[in-house]
């Protein structure tokens, strides 16, 4: 009992305490409320809100009715095409989140290897893809079906195909060249990251290296670069896991909505099937919810595979 | 011993990377030059394709460059825009004014609650930062439907505001000004309190000042995604509508419009690479501070 006592005693000490601290950095709450309030508003409220919608029947015109698990248990059970969607994206997600994240860092590692004036350009090059606004709506006339198609064309000029393929339109087909445009946006915020912490890292250690008897550029990389790299390899980590789990946008404008068969139908496509055409928030808001769990859980997943690099 | 070692040191700080192998060089060019050719090729490809006349687009065979370039594709996309509904102006402006709100208001929002998150340590600091990370995992899609109800509730769907203020809190920005910030000597701000200065004179005229690097990294992520928002589910009235909405109604426009649509395509391009270019150096600064510290 005393014991209950003690720690309850403390409790209110340290809540006391935090209280205490709390008016004394009053400025500090007025610095952060604009922030706060809008951030809670536009980003933390409507989270919440999607996963408490998604236990229910919405359709905006009607006031939400309360049917428990039923949207989960009909997007697991019941819906195919949601099913085609998870494939599909678990497909994007597991090639071009890794292979995108790898390639990123490769490709920083390599530039920062370079003089000067070429680190610059490469840094433009490499990154400007991913910035360049809907730049990747020219993969459709590079890959369009007919002949007029540049890679068509090409390949039946060369003799390789003697009749047109329908890149974006032949399920055999989508997939990879979704891939390949995603691949090609994939040095984002996260190479950049990559870039400016590899200039950051201490030259000092660089040269204790050498007379430590650091023999080749790759035990350098692994002895030296990839520990002083890691908040920035978590910081990548974070950003590409979002990116490949979101993609839609690319996968609408080169193999249309619906694409044929579904063969392109990734799980936010689904969802903007849900909420924006169907309206049936409901749904929508579970597919939202298990996206996200998703995400986070991966995230927790790499980040304690990250914390373990080059230790 | 010790003099040995010393003559080692010196002799290895005089080549810059003393153990680097001439083959490793030449692959890693290799690499770089293919790649780069690579990712620049559709960039390329897309600004060929809006110079080249109309008989030029559909040649067969399609050659990359054009033969006779011409800047008539610009000039038609300038004829159909005017040609719509709402003056082409109208869109410009619309977007304009969305970007530069929106990202003005972003780094000083931003700012502010990076400022003190970085600097100080107040109940509550480090769960709210910890959100803020959470946070950037949330793409717009999944929030968008509750985004949606939470502005009509608030009276801002269909107006710029829709679009402006949840920018002002976009997570990316206190992410990475807050890590920045973090590198701003504490003895600084201390001499400057001694000296009798407020929080917001601390704030405004030591801080800021010495973080301009980041500004201009807030400054291209925000415009990057507010120059290319087109923000259709939350703004219907056809003249409050964004640029980029208007420029892809021409991108769907079929065969018939490609050469516009390639011009549409580097137009838009164009702004967020330009930005990039100007301000490398400060953003890759920025960009050095940016790693998730355990």
């Amino acid at each position: 009992m005393s014991m209950m006592n003690k720690y309850l005693d403390l409790r209110k000490r340290n809540l006391q305490d935090a209280w205490y601290r709390a008016k004394q950095m009053r400025v500090c709450y007025l610095f952060l409320l604009p922030f706060a309030v809008l951030f809670v508003t536009f980003y933390i409220l409507p989270m919440i809100t999607s996963i408490r919608y998604s236990f229910t029947y919405y359709n905006i015109l009607e006031p939400a009715r309360f049917i428990g698990l039923a949207n989960y248990i009909n997007l697991i059970l019941q819906d195919d095409v949601f099913l085609i969607s998870v494939k599909n994206t678990f497909i994007i997600a597991v090639i071009t989140g890794p292979i995108g994240y790898i390639l990123s860092f490769m490709f920083a590692w390599f530039i920062n290897e370079l003089p000067r004036w070429m680190r610059s350009l490469a840094v433009v090059i490499f990154y400007a893809p991913s910035i360049a606004g809907n730049a990747y709506f020219i993969f459709g006339i590079i890959f369009r079906g007919d002949v007029y198609g540049y890679l068509n064309s090409f390949l039946v000029r060369t003799g390789i195909i003697n009749a047109p393929i329908l890149w974006l339109t032949d399920p055999k087909y989508m997939m990879p060249v979704v891939v390949l445009v995603l691949l090609w946006m994939s040095m984002g915020t996260g190479f950049l990251a990559f870039v400016a912490g590899l200039k950051g890292v201490d030259q000092a250690q660089y040269e204790a290296g050498y007379v430590d008897g650091v023999k080749n550029r790759w035990q350098e990389l692994y002895y030296i670069t990839l520990p002083n790299m890691r908040p920035m390899l978590l910081f990548g980590a974070v950003m590409s896991i979002t990116a490949a789990f979101s993609v839609a946008d690319q996968t609408m404008a080169l193999c249309g909505y619906p694409s044929t068969d579904y063969a392109a139908h990734t799980v936010v496509t689904h969802l903007f099937d849900y909420g924006y055409t169907r309206f049936d928030m409901g749904y929508a808001s579970a597919i939202a919810t298990l996206l996200f769990i998703t995400m986070i859980l991966t995230n927790k997943a790499i980040q304690s595979m990250l914390k373990k690099v080059g230790t | 011993m010790k003099t040995q070692r010393a003559a080692k040191i010196q002799s290895i700080a005089n080549r810059r990377k003393p153990n680097r192998s001439r083959s490793g060089d030449a692959f890693i060019y290799l690499m770089l030059g293919l790649t780069a050719l690579i990712m620049v090729y559709p960039l390329v490809f897309a600004l060929a394709a809006s110079l080249k006349p109309l008989d030029e687009l559909f040649r067969f065979p399609p050659r990359l460059l054009p033969v006779n370039p011409t800047f008539d594709n610009f000039a038609d996309l300038v004829v159909t825009m005017g040609q719509s509904w709402v003056p082409f102006g109208r869109y410009l402006t619309n977007t304009v004014l969305i970007t530069l709100l929106g990202t003005a208001g972003h780094l000083f929002v931003a700012s502010m609650a990076a400022f003190v998150l970085a600097k100080y340590n107040f109940p509550g600091s480090k769960a709210f930062f910890r959100l803020v990370v959470v946070a950037l995992m949330f793409s717009g899609y999944v929030t968008g439907i509750p985004n949606y109800l939470m502005l009509t509730r608030l009276g801002l769907v269909d107006t710029h505001w829709a679009v402006i203020l949840p920018a002002f809190a976009a997570p990316i920005g206190l992410f990475l000004m807050k890590q920045f910030m973090e590198s701003i000597p504490m003895a600084l701000l201390e001499s400057a309190k001694v000296d009798g200065a407020s929080e917001w004179r601390i704030f405004w005229q030591i801080v800021m000042p010495n973080v301009k690097p980041a500004w201009l990294t807030l400054i291209i992520f925000s415009v990057q995604g507010l120059w290319n928002v087109r923000a259709q589910t939350v703004i219907y009235s056809e003249a409050k509508k964004t640029l980029t909405y208007a420029l892809q109604q021409i991108q769907a426009g079929g065969i018939a419009r490609t050469g516009q649509a390639a011009a549409v395509t580097v137009i838009m391009m164009l702004v967020p690479i330009g930005i990039f270019i100007l301000s490398q150096t400060q953003i890759l600064e920025t960009m050095a501070s940016s790693g998730i510290k355990e």
